[in-house]
């Protein structure tokens, strides 16, 4: 099932989708640290990553809903799995912290590039967002190389690296991950009744 | 390591002591600190000292209970109503 929306995109609400997707997901998927990650203050600090990632999210689908007529909610919560766009690198679940981290890493780089290409971009609006966007980023690249500084000489991380590197361009969109977390993350909203307003 | 926080709210104020955080090194302070103390707009400015280089002094000899060198060791009351009657004005006579 696509919904109605998605069938004409045009390419810039799908560049905006695709990125809003990856903070989106990724977002989720380290959130599920809070309250457990190894030590006190690094819980504070990945939980203020993924809300910020989260953030950013509700900011690009903004920019994409008005362009394709809809709103923010309906484009995080309401496509199938099939249809999000993010990079199968954020779909996964990833109970171990080496691992988390490697992906963190990862994301991180690949997420500079692309806001690297967007701030020059033509197009002011998405330039514009992607410059402010930006500006929270460099944080989290700073922790993310703080990071991979640390671990940089365990044989769990680099394999890790080793073994995620090749998923973060890779987008097929309705993993059975990507499908787990999206029952999980929209289970609230499917379970409303009719005619609730949030 | 352990690193002590202080806190400045406003410009121009003294910096009190926040808390305390844990950090493998000071960048990681640094970015704990900005995460626990600074992130919702609650300081001006923070200053993340390792707790080792905090000189703690924590003892205050008095051997000979030299008193008037504590703000509770100098009683003005007693002092003051022996001055006023000395000058005639005790409040008692003012009244």
């Amino acid at each position: 099932m696509v919904s109605p929306v998605l069938r004409r995109v045009s390419e810039r609400a799908q560049l905006l989708l695709e990125i809003a997707d990856d903070e989106l997901i990724l977002g989720w998927r380290d959130s599920e640290w809070t309250g457990i990650a190894p030590f006190l203050e690094e819980d504070v600090a990945f939980s203020s990553i993924a809300q910020n990632e989260i953030g950013h999210a509700r900011a690009l689908y903004e920019l994409a809903a008005r362009d394709l007529g809809t709103t923010a909610d309906e484009l995080a919560f309401d496509r199938s799995p099939e249809e999000y766009r993010c990079s199968a690198l954020v779909e996964l679940r990833l109970p171990e912290w080496e691992r988390t981290i490697a992906r963190h890493v990862l994301y991180e780089q690949a997420d500079a590039e692309r806001l690297e290409r967007l701030k020059t971009s033509g197009d002011e609006e998405l330039a514009g967002l992607a410059a402010k966007i930006d500006r929270e980023e460099i944080y989290h690249r700073l922790h993310a190389e703080m990071w991979a500084e640390r671990l940089k000489d365990e044989p769990r991380y680099q394999a890790a690296l080793e073994e995620l590197r090749p998923l973060v361009e890779r987008r097929n969109g309705g993993s059975t991950e990507l499908t787990e977390l999206w029952e999980e993350m929209t289970s609230v909203r499917r379970s409303q009744p009719a005619g609730t307003t949030w | 390591m352990i690193y002590e926080v202080f806190r400045q709210e406003r410009k121009g104020q003294a910096f009190q002591h926040a808390g305390s955080i844990e950090a493998p090194d000071e960048r990681f302070a640094e970015w704990y600190a900005r995460e626990q103390y600074g992130r919702r707009g609650e300081s001006t400015a923070l200053w993340v000292v390792a707790r080792e280089h905090v000189l703690p002094i924590e003892e205050f000899v008095d051997e000979l209970n030299r008193n008037y060198h504590r703000v509770d060791g100098y009683p003005l009351k007693e002092k003051l109503k022996e001055a006023r009657e000395r000058a005639g004005t005790s409040k008692e006579r003012a009244d």
